[in-house]
């Protein structure tokens, strides 16, 4: 089975933001893969376990991007591709379109991604690829059974579970839950070092900039407003509960 | 020529969610004379629901009623898009950001070629552009964006643009037929409702959530007894979800859903910073823990600094003795 997972490097989810100049400053930042990636790396990692292949990591980034990618080899994916956006105006329209130019020339029969990324977070552009690729696709997967050419999952909707039957190649975008994503190992560490990892341009896959174009774009940036600590309540617990609620009449004006 | 704006309804229960009537609250935002608005209802015997949503909508509302659309299933609700889209050609298209339309709004943005941009949370007229507001890293930062050309898709958040208004004349109602292209490659086999009857977490008003605080599965309970009582909805820390306490789809963080509802009771959560992303933008937040240096007091609006086990109750009981007046 030739399997694909799609990478995203984002901030830990730890980091505070910071702006200047107009950007988020990434000074000191600790950068990691995308947390609901590292779902659809170990479900990747997991069915080849069952079924055999190849597991292929393929990001859209600059070059530090390179050490999410190393990373999931380091879990025990085969190979990584780093698809450039150095000099690129990208958003979801670009990323889905470099990596469709991308998967469009390899044979497929599993594609895996994060149901969203913690920083922007839109949750389009697998979604998006699946479209482009005129495969199916089941976004925010829980479980996922594989025989033959169809997979069985299950889907978190809005705290409903459906199950669903899906005919591969599909895409597949993982919620938490999925399964419990393995740390990389030692060994795991050194081997990657020596697995293929490619690098190409949007270029080189033929698409122009003028094709992969943004759609969107940012004009500012901000900061939400800082809360201040408000009021802890005194009294016995039924005093403050008593008092709580006539504040949140009163001053809130919320009940 | 004018824009032509389209809303794609949803149905949740049986009835139209509120974010419907907020996506239509959004056109009215961005609409200018000689625009026209058309909603789109897709879902099984929604007859009655065409004519509740007729109401709000100032144009036409495109009704395709099939029990093979009962349950959202993205190439199912694709092909009706495309023959709406036959009769229509909207400029821009705006969903809820529901589990629905996070789903079918970048199908529909990849079919058309389009922008999207994602979760709004607030928008504004410029001149001649729209700009939307959407949060980044759960709500730690925000950016404005606006689109640079093309078509337009927008998901808006649930519980975050006032809903619309009545319209002054109803909308003409057209019935379409359901002409599914070939069959369906995915299928829903079985649905499991656990949330029936419940209010639904990221459109709740009042939101109850639990931390590591909370101990246990059976430590929720309290905290479910309050959020029956004031029609809320019970979320949960990463720290309870990977406890085991309860279920990930509760989860509330940047890993998880972010919430912003006019009351948020924090019970027994220390407020990493990872969950502060994802409630910090709610109205009023209170904090129940029993360590008076939790993180969370920071941001609470009233603290107590106590056992939740003994808090929780008592609140429940002071809410139903006013709430029963």
């Amino acid at each position: 089975m030739n399997i694909f997972v799609l990478l995203k490097q984002t901030f830990d989810t730890e980091e505070r933001i910071v702006i200047s100049n107009g950007e988020i400053s990434d000074d000191g930042v600790k950068y990691v893969m995308n947390p609901y990636d590292e779902y659809a790396v170990e479900e990747a990692l997991l069915q080849r376990d069952q079924h055999g292949g190849t597991i292929t990591v393929v990001s859209v980034g600059p070059d530090r991007t390179a050490e999410a990618l190393r990373t999931a080899l380091a879990m025990g994916a085969d190979e990584a591709v780093l698809i450039q956006s150095d000099g690129l105006e990208a958003d979801e329209y670009t990323v889905s379109r470099l990596l469709a130019a991308y998967l469009g020339q390899q044979s497929y029969d599993l594609i895996l991604g994060g149901n969203f990324s913690v920083d922007s977070g839109g949750g389009q552009v697998a979604v998006r690829l699946a479209q482009l690729l005129g495969i199916p696709h089941t976004s925010s997967i829980t479980k996922m059974t594989i025989s033959g050419p169809q997979a069985t999952v299950e889907r978190d909707a809005e705290g409903d579970t459906e199950t669903l039957e899906v005919s591969l190649p599909a895409v597949f975008t993982a919620q938490q839950g999925l399964n419990e994503p393995r740390y990389p190992s030692l060994p795991g560490i050194m081997k990657a070092k020596k697995k293929p990892f490619h690098q190409m341009t949007a270029a080189e896959l033929g698409v122009s900039d003028t094709d992969a174009a943004a759609k969107t774009k940012r004009v500012s940036l901000s900061l939400p407003p800082k809360r201040q600590a408000g009021r802890i309540l005194q009294g016995d617990y039924a005093q403050q509960a008593a008092e709580l609620v006539h504040l949140l009449r009163t001053e809130a004006k919320l009940i | 020529m004018g824009k032509t704006y389209m809303v794609v309804a949803e149905v949740r229960g049986g009835s139209l969610r509120q974010v419907t009537l907020e996506a239509l609250q959004a056109v009215s935002i961005a609409k200018e004379d000689g625009d026209s608005t058309a909603a789109v209802l897709i879902g099984s015997q929604i007859t009655p629901l065409a004519s509740e949503l007729a109401n709000y909508v100032d144009g036409q509302v495109f009704s395709i009623d099939h029990p093979e659309l009962e349950i959202y299933n993205p190439e199912a609700y694709l092909s009706v898009m495309k023959t709406v889209f036959e009769r229509v050609s909207p400029d821009v298209i705006v969903l809820g950001h529901t589990a629905q339309g996070r789903d079918l709004g970048p199908v529909i943005a990849a079919h058309l070629a389009a922008g999207q941009i994602s979760d709004v949370t607030a928008m504004e007229k410029n001149s001649d552009d729209v700009l939307y507001t959407r949060p980044l890293y759960a709500g730690k930062a925000f950016e404005q964006k606006q689109f640079t050309g093309g078509i337009q898709v927008v998901t808006i958040r649930p519980n975050n643009i006032d809903p619309a208004s009545a319209a002054t004349s109803p909308a003409e109602i057209v019935e379409l037929e359901y002409a599914p292209a070939g069959s369906l490659r995915s299928i829903v086999k079985d649905i499991v409702r656990k949330t029936s009857g419940k209010v639904d977490l990221t459109e709740a008003k009042i939101v109850v959530s639990g931390g590591r605080g909370v101990k246990s599965a059976e430590g929720f309970k309290p905290l479910e007894e309050l959020a029956d009582v004031l029609h809320g909805a019970v979320g949960a820390s990463r720290a309870a979800c990977d406890a085991g306490y309860c279920d990930y789809s509760m989860q509330i963080g940047q890993t998880g859903k972010v919430v912003t509802p006019e009351i948020y009771i924090a019970c027994g959560i220390s407020g990493a910073i990872q969950h502060l992303a994802g409630m910090s933008q709610s109205r009023i937040i209170i904090a129940i823990n029993k360590d008076p240096e939790a993180p969370i007091f920071k941001v609470a609006d009233y603290g107590i600094v106590g056992d939740l086990f003994e808090v929780v109750p008592l609140l429940t009981q002071e809410f139903r003795k006013v709430l029963a007046v």
